[in-house]
Parts: C-alpha cells; sequence; structure tokens
C-alpha cells in the first residue's frame, strides 16, 4: 500500500466518527438545515470538477465534462448554502 | 505558490467542521453556514492556485453559470419546496462527481486502487443523479406518488446492481473493453431510476437523508481516486449526516432500511378500513371549538403536512397568539417524521413566526398529553394512529406516535374521512372524546380566530 493511500485512509477513519459525533449533536429542530447544509458541503466535488476542466493539454471530451460538473456543483453549492440560510433566518426564539 | 493551497485546503477543512458543529443550536447556526461559506471559497480558490489547474475562462464562465441557475431555485422555491429543492441540489452534486470520475477514468484507464475509488465514486454518482431527479418528481408530484410495484422487481433490481458491480470489478482488476464503463454507466443511471419506482411518497424523508448519505461518500470515493483529503473529509462528514439522519427517519417508522428501500408501503389496506368507517363521530364547528379553546389551560397542537398543504401555517401563528392572549398555553408537539423530510415541519412552522421554543419534540412532550386541554390534531394522521401502540395487524404496529388520545379533548381538523398517506384508518377519530372538525384547515383556524375574537 502506497503512503498516499494509507494516509487516505487514516483520514477517512478518523472523519467518519467525527461526522457521526457532531451530526448527533445537531437538534432535530434543525434537521432540514442540516440536510441543506451537508448538500452544500457535499458539492466540494467543485475541487475535482476544476481540476478537469482547468487541466492543460486535456482532451475536448474532459474539458466539457469538466465544466458542466463545475456548473452542477456550483448550482448545489450556491443554492444549498443559500437555502440553508434563508431557513435558518427564521427561527427566532422569543415574542416579540 | 504549492504552499498556499495547502494552507488554503486545511482551512477550508477546518470550516467546514466548524460549520456543522455551529449548526448543532439555533443560536449559532448561522455561523454555520458562514463558516461552510468560507469553507467552499477556501476549497475553490486554492484549486485555482494549483498549478495543474492552467485554464481559467471557461471555469469562471461554468462558475458564473451555475450561480445564475442555483440563486434563483433557492430564492424562489417556497418553503414546502425544501425537499424538492434539496433533492435536485443532490442531483446536481452528485451527477459532478460522477462526472469527474468519468472524465478521470478516460485520462489515466487506471486499475486497482484508483480504479476501485473511481469505480465507486461513478457508481454512487450516477444513481444518486436519477434517484434525486426521480424523488424530486415524486415530491413535486411529477411522477406518481405511489409506489409502482411489479412482480420480480427485487430480483431484476439486485440482479442490474450485481451485473454493474460485476462490471466494475472487472474494471478494476484489468484494463476492460471500451463498451465496459459506458455500459457500467448506463446501469448506474438505470438503477438509481428502479431503486425510487417502488417507494412510496411517505418513505421520501428517509430516501433523500439516504441520497445525502449516497452524495457524500461519491466525494470521499473521489477524495480517494484523487489523493485529496479534504474531498474524504467533506465527503465522510456528509456521508455520516445522511446516514444518521435516515436511521432516525427510520426508528421514527418503525421500519428497517431493507424495508424502506424494498418494501413498497403504502398500499391502501382495502379490508381493515372497509370495517372501521361506517362508525359514528363527533363533528363540531368552528364556535364550539372556538367556545372549548377560550376555557382551555393548555393546548398541545399537533401539525402535519396535510397543513403546510393548506398553507394554514399563518392562521395557525394567528390563533395560537389569540389565544396566549387569553392566557392559554399553546405548544407545539412534532413528529420525527411530519413534513416530507427530516425537521421540515419545524421550518414551516418557523416561516409562520411561530418561536422555535414552542415546538417539541416527540419524546419531550408525549408526557405532557394527560395534562392538555386540548390536543388540536391539523393534517397529521398516522403519527396520531392508536393503533400504532396495540394493533399488531396494522402496518405502522410498533411505530412511535405522538400520544394524542390522551389529552382531554381531542380536535382533528380534516377535509373529510377519508384515510391518510399510508391510507390507514385511525380509530382516534371514533373515540368520545375525539370532535371531528371537517373543512379547509386554512379556512376552519381562521374561524376559529374570528369566533374567539368575537367572544371577547
Amino acid at each position: 500500500m502506497s503512503p498516499e493511500i494509507e494516509m487516505s485512509l487514516y483520514v477517512l477513519i478518523l472523519a467518519v466518527p467525527l461526522g457521526l459525533q457532531l451530526v448527533q449533536r445537531v437538534s432535530p429542530l434543525l434537521h432540514t438545515p442540516l440536510m441543506s447544509l451537508t448538500n452544500a458541503i457535499s458539492a466540494i466535488s467543485v475541487v475535482g470538477a476544476i481540476l478537469i476542466a482547468g487541466a492543460g493539454g486535456a482532451s475536448k471530451f474532459s474539458q466539457v465534462l469538466g465544466c458542466v460538473a463545475v456548473v452542477a456543483s456550483t448550482i448545489n453549492i450556491v443554492s444549498g448554502f443559500l437555502i440553508t440560510d434563508r431557513m435558518l433566518k427564521m427561527f427566532r426564539k422569543k415574542d416579540k | 505558490m504549492e504552499q498556499i493551497w495547502q494552507i488554503a485546503y486545511i482551512v477550508a477543512a477546518l470550516s467546514i467542521i466548524g460549520s456543522i458543529k455551529w449548526l448543532s443550536s439555533p443560536a449559532t447556526a448561522r455561523r454555520g453556514v458562514w463558516a461552510g461559506q468560507l469553507g467552499m471559497f477556501f476549497a475553490v480558490v486554492g484549486t485555482l492556485l494549483r498549478h495543474e489547474v492552467v485554464d481559467y475562462e471557461w471555469i469562471l464562465i461554468s462558475i458564473f453559470i451555475g450561480a445564475a441557475i442555483g440563486a434563483p431555485l433557492a430564492y424562489l422555491m417556497p418553503m414546502t419546496a425544501v425537499p424538492q429543492l434539496t433533492a435536485l441540489s443532490h442531483a446536481f452534486g452528485a451527477l459532478a462527481a460522477a462526472l469527474v470520475g468519468t472524465a478521470e477514468y478516460y485520462r489515466l484507464t487506471p486499475t486497482g486502487f484508483t480504479m476501485t475509488a473511481l469505480v465507486i465514486e461513478t457508481v454512487l454518482g450516477y444513481l444518486t443523479f436519477t434517484a434525486s431527479i426521480m424523488a424530486f418528481g415524486k415530491l413535486q408530484e411529477l411522477v406518481p406518488t405511489r409506489p409502482i410495484t411489479y412482480k420480480g422487481q427485487n430480483f431484476v433490481n439486485i440482479a442490474l446492481l450485481l451485473f454493474a458491480i460485476s462490471l466494475g470489478l472487472w474494471m478494476i482488476f484489468e484494463p476492460a473493453p471500451s463498451w465496459v464503463f459506458p455500459t457500467f454507466t448506463g446501469l448506474s443511471l438505470l438503477f438509481g431510476v428502479l431503486l425510487i419506482i417502488p417507494i412510496g411518497g411517505g418513505d421520501m424523508p428517509t430516501v433523500i437523508a439516504l441520497l445525502n448519505s449516497y452524495a457524500g461518500a461519491a466525494c470521499a470515493a473521489m477524495g480517494f481516486a484523487l489523493s485529496n483529503r479534504l474531498l474524504i473529509i467533506a465527503g465522510a462528514l456528509n456521508a455520516a449526516s445522511g446516514f444518521i439522519l435516515s436511521v432516525i427517519m427510520c426508528k421514527a417508522m418503525n421500519r428497517s432500511f431493507l424495508n424502506v428501500l424494498f418494501g413498497a408501503f403504502g398500499q391502501v389496506q382495502e379490508g381493515a378500513s372497509a370495517q372501521m368507517s361506517t362508525k359514528p363521530v363527533h363533528s363540531a364547528t368552528a364556535e364550539d371549538a372556538a367556545a372549548i379553546m377560550a376555557g382551555a389551560r393548555k393546548i398541545i397542537v399537533v401539525p402535519g403536512y396535510g397543513m403546510a398543504v393548506a398553507q394554514a401555517q399563518h392562521k395557525l401563528r394567528e390563533l395560537t397568539d389569540a389565544l396566549t392572549k387569553r392566557g392559554v398555553e399553546v405548544r407545539f408537539a412534532i413528529h420525527p417524521v411530519a413534513g416530507r423530510m427530516p425537521g421540515h415541519m419545524n421550518v414551516l412552522l418557523a416561516e409562520a413566526d411561530i418561536p422555535y421554543d414552542k415546538m417539541h419534540e416527540m419524546e419531550e412532550i408525549n408526557p405532557d398529553f394527560a395534562e392538555a386541554d386540548i390536543a388540536l390534531v391539523i393534517g397529521a394522521n398516522d403519527v396520531v394512529n392508536p393503533a400504532a401502540r396495540h394493533d399488531t395487524a396494522s402496518p405502522i404496529f410498533g411505530m412511535p406516535i405522538l400520544d394524542v388520545d390522551k389529552a382531554h379533548t381531542v380536535m382533528v381538523i380534516k377535509r373529510s374521512m377519508n384515510p391518510g398517506f399510508a391510507g390507514i384508518d385511525n380509530e382516534l377519530y371514533y373515540m368520545d372524546r375525539t370532535l371531528m372538525l371537517f373543512g379547509d384547515a386554512k379556512t376552519f383556524v381562521a374561524e376559529i380566530v374570528k369566533d374567539l375574537s368575537a367572544q371577547s
């Protein structure tokens, strides 16, 4: 196993329990915003998309795939964060 | 330059972790969104600074197009449509992951470990893409919401999945002929569609959460393929979040994962409903209801998705205000599966300006029903059906419910005696202490408000 893979596996086995812990603490009150926020975060695949779309000397085919992927993940990022914020703005505690 | 993007990625990872941590309570939640955006900003800028990226023009144009589509989506969708929007958003994210995987495959044609990661990434990406589109269609009612089943369905689905997996294994072990990857892609896309077809509208909360989890897993797999730890961290957080939410949803419906995915729940139980619907019920007018409410001290409102469909939440807010002014304590009991996705009902009530400290979870408020003068059920059905406690023959037997029947008086606002979403009759309606308020939720609540103010 290459050191690269080994390191990635270590990161994974630490990140999964961290995620489980963090999410379990989120109040059920906020489960919908949690879902739209993690939905936005899942669009971190934009990183891979940019690397494909911007690579020098790549084929037209892979550039097109990359650009479509950038468009798709940007839609996901923008709509995910905006709707989360829109929802959270509505949560208030006491009567005026 | 080398160090700058690495530092940007580390900051991005930290921000994303902080973002979910801060989301845990409403007081810090907006900071969580802010941190998430910051994290994403650093991830994008860091990537643009990498020396592999040489061609900026198309990337910037693509980002611009994406933002121009995404922003109106988020602002124009009504709050009842948040589940659809989330499903649609998943579809885009998953498509991105799948396309990146496809491009990587054609660029490198790898085998072994990298290919394993690419296979997982593309199969999850493509199936989540079509499954999310289907979920969107069902939630938006563009495709029939009832489960579509046929004989041998599970067999067909499993056979298809096994075929896709064996093609994946082939590509992992040796460079496969050129038809293999496109076939593999097609099978993954098809499997996503077939996966959602037999699932009923009532199970959508679980399914959306599960798709969220898949999208995260696809991202983490991409992280392995590209040796990018930021992707692994963000993907793993996401997968964990979706997984926990779907487990919570399953528990709230007393069902297993496999049952949700392969159970085809939701057909009307002909025998049971035909038997019970002949029994008499007590009905009451808005005026009667207002008089009883005016004399109550404690009222617990149980809203269901029917309330949101009728757009009754703003009138409900007026009713709450009127009653609170009279010194009546009004609280809201929220079942985990109320609405079309986890926590959806809280968002709908918050939109109507109902303070969140009046919304209570099932376990928290269930003991209080015995002391409540009135339990007012609006647009909820299965989550208040006492049959879940004692009727072993009922399809919802064992599902945790709100103990509405323990309240002194039960009022149910309902359009007619038709059975609810799961097609199961509800014995709550035939109790002596239950008053049925027949009518549209919005107009009925408005009438109660009017009668209340007339009395004072």
